[in-house]
């Protein structure tokens, strides 16, 4: 991994690992403003993952989509979205993404390219290709990135926009999170096979497995398979091995699995892996790496208080925005 | 017809028309591109987008798979990305199978989103029974679209305001589904030439009449005007309204009439039960009551799935007949 570390500067490696930290406050933030029941609906985390939202996110464009899940805040800040807006819509805030009307399973900022978390698992696979459609349509470029989780590819929806990208040489990346659990059940009860790079080979399309706990490996294969997309080479499918830290829903641990499971993984914590490679090659010391979580902290606090001190929805806007007028 | 088309009209058929205003939009505005099963060389299985593909190139039209959740969804992602995408779902029974993307993803990601996105797309389905394509093939589901909201739904019964209302459908910011009724076809209307909108939400008084109106959709509106000239002779005169568009209705239309006739009957192909004619009588009881002589009146098919042999399939559909009588039993009691 040392070799493909080396392909980033010192800056895109700090920028991660600042996007990482960020992330991992914020759903730390986000799971006790849960518990707290200070935010009213669920919140999925996404502590854990971190390295496969910002090694992808961190190749893109602000200009390039992503379609993401119920598990999205870490894909909405990788790509850019404001902390700030993104506390305010989990407290159903006036002032938050959605204007409240959306809440952690829709957070969406369609300016940076964001189409949207979703709450329903498949949901998104249809809606990136579109998207991929129609970067290609209007010649810019542009690229479309599905993130989806493993429990996804045993969804139809999935396999549909697989097929369709592949034969339409669509700039997608399918980014398939496999945290090895779909809700409370194994992933291997509940897909045919436990490798899902390997169904690329069924859409005719290139499909690997990476470390989803290295970010640096996670953005080298990002990077190929960007540039392969906006080369007119057509959609890849990514598959990034990793774990999520907390249960399904919020922060308890009581969940279906082993102890020894997540200790495994929380041994793996990508955040770690990363500070390892920023000391090794001397770019940041443990002080500042420490500085660095202290800074995003702070960022976090004053994030949640903005949240907390803005105003609720006003009723009267309930019907706005079914319809654009 | 038999007098002279007046200028700058032309016979023309609904399906003709619907293709009309597809071609006509996308020499316009170069964001329009129009995808699904069949669309581009055999130029739908229906007809529809016959021609589109030799004048405008394989760009602009999509063979796409028989995947109807990738089409919703390419129509979803593209319009959010600043393109004004039409498919085609072929036959309407085929909302079911991509109906999360429709109910979940489509009708949904402008309000969930706070406004911040805009999906312009256009959905064409295919309605309608009558030729024994049976229960997958012939089904008219447009309560389960108008039930959403998000969603448009439009349904043009006559060529002229099928061209009018999918130019209007292309041209709205918002995912407009437009039903058209697989027995309107190939029936004609003069049609004007030329960029032709019929406004979304606005009925159509087909028929003016005093002693009843009677609230038609799709071909429904022409076994009404059938049953019309029976009542007719009978000394009935119907007012036949059509609403056009179900979502937004425009309730003010149908309330008026119902207020000049004192008596209504509301009549579609779906099945009656939970059907849109429920929420037409209502609307129509809600804010017209002090005018009604009697009971309002609906009329839709029996609760079955639509059968496939021919004799059972007539016996499932409205028609003429059947419209008559109710008529008579209303006006008459």
């Amino acid at each position: 991994m040392v070799d493909q570390a080396e392909q980033l500067d010192s800056e895109q490696l700090l920028y991660m690992y600042r996007k990482m930290v960020t992330i991992r406050e914020f759903e730390e933030a986000a799971g006790r403003l849960a518990e707290q029941a200070r935010i009213p609906g669920a919140v999925h985390l996404y502590a854990g993952e971190e390295a496969v939202a910002v090694g992808v996110c961190a190749a893109l464009d602000p200009t390039d989509a992503i379609t993401s899940t119920h598990r999205g805040h870490g894909h909405c800040i990788a790509k850019g979205g404001d902390v700030k807006l993104m506390f305010a819509e989990l407290l159903g805030k006036a002032t938050g993404y959605n204007h409240g009307k959306g809440g952690s399973m829709h957070i969406a900022d369609v300016d940076i390219g964001i189409l949207g978390a979703n709450g329903i698992v498949g949901g998104g696979p249809p809606i990136a290709i579109g998207a991929a459609f129609a970067a290609k349509y209007q010649k810019n470029g542009g690229v479309a990135v599905c993130f989806s989780g493993d429990g996804s590819t045993n969804e139809g929806t999935w396999h549909e926009a697989m097929n369709m990208a592949a034969l339409m040489k669509l700039p997608a990346i399918f980014i398939v999170e496999n945290n090895h659990w779909g809700e409370y059940t194994r992933q291997e009860a509940q897909g045919a096979i436990p490798q899902l790079s390997l169904r690329a080979a069924s859409y005719g399309m290139p499909g690997i497995t990476v470390d989803g706990q290295d970010v640096v490996a996670v953005n080298a294969a990002a990077r190929e398979a960007i540039d392969r997309a906006r080369r007119g080479e057509g959609p890849s499918l990514i598959e990034c091995d990793t774990y999520r830290f907390y249960n399904h829903t919020g922060m308890s641990e009581g969940d279906a699995r082993p102890r020894e499971e997540r200790e495994h993984w929380r041994a793996r914590d990508p955040l770690t892996i990363l500070r390892g490679v920023l000391e090794q090659r001397a770019i940041l010391s443990g002080t500042g790496a420490d500085r660095v979580v202290d800074d995003v902290r702070k960022e976090i606090e004053e994030a949640v208080r903005f949240a907390e001190a803005s105003p609720e929805p006003d009723p009267a806007d309930l019907l706005t925005d079914v319809y654009t007028v | 017809m038999t007098t002279t088309a007046p200028t700058g009209t032309r016979e023309l058929s609904y399906l003709r028309a619907i293709n009309e205003a597809i071609m006509l939009e996308m020499e316009r505005d170069s964001s329009v591109f129009v995808a699904g099963i069949d669309l581009a060389a055999r130029g739908d299985v229906f007809g529809t987008t016959a021609g589109i593909l030799p004048k405008f190139g394989p760009e602009r039209i999509i063979d796409t798979p028989i995947s109807e959740n990738a089409i919703a969804g390419l129509a979803i992602g593209a319009a959010s990305r600043g393109l004004r995408p039409v498919v085609s779902l072929m036959f309407m029974d085929f909302i079911g199978v991509c109906f999360d993307q429709i109910m979940n993803q489509m009708a949904k990601m402008k309000y969930m989103f706070g406004g911040k996105v805009t999906l312009p797309l256009t959905v064409l389905v295919n309605a309608g029974a009558g030729s024994s394509m049976a229960a997958q093939h012939s089904q008219s589901l447009e309560a389960l679209l108008c039930h959403i909201p998000g969603l448009k739904v439009v349904m043009p019964s006559s060529a002229d305001d099928a061209k009018g209302l999918m130019t209007a459908a292309m041209r709205d910011n918002n995912p407009v589904f437009v039903v058209l009724h697989k027995r309107c076809a190939r029936l004609t209307t003069l049609v004007p030439e030329g960029e032709y909108i019929v406004p979304l939400g606005k009925a159509r008084v087909v028929r003016e009449g005093r002693d009843a109106t009677v609230i038609a959709t799709a071909y429904m509106v022409h076994e009404a005007m059938r049953a019309a000239e029976r009542l007719a002779e009978r000394g009935i005169e119907i007012e036949v309204v059509d609403p056009r568009t179900l979502s937004p209705l425009d309730t003010d239309t149908l309330v008026a009439s119902v207020q000049k006739t004192h008596r209504v009957l509301t009549v579609h192909e779906a099945v009656e039960f939970g059907g849109f004619g429920g929420e037409i009588t209502a609307q129509i009881a809600a804010k017209a009551f002090d005018y009604l002589d009697a009971p309002p009146m609906r009329l839709g098919a029996p609760f079955s799935p639509v059968p496939y042999s021919p004799v059972l399939e007539r016996e499932w559909l409205i028609n003429a007949d059947k419209i008559h009588d109710a008529v008579v039993s209303l006006v008459e009691g």
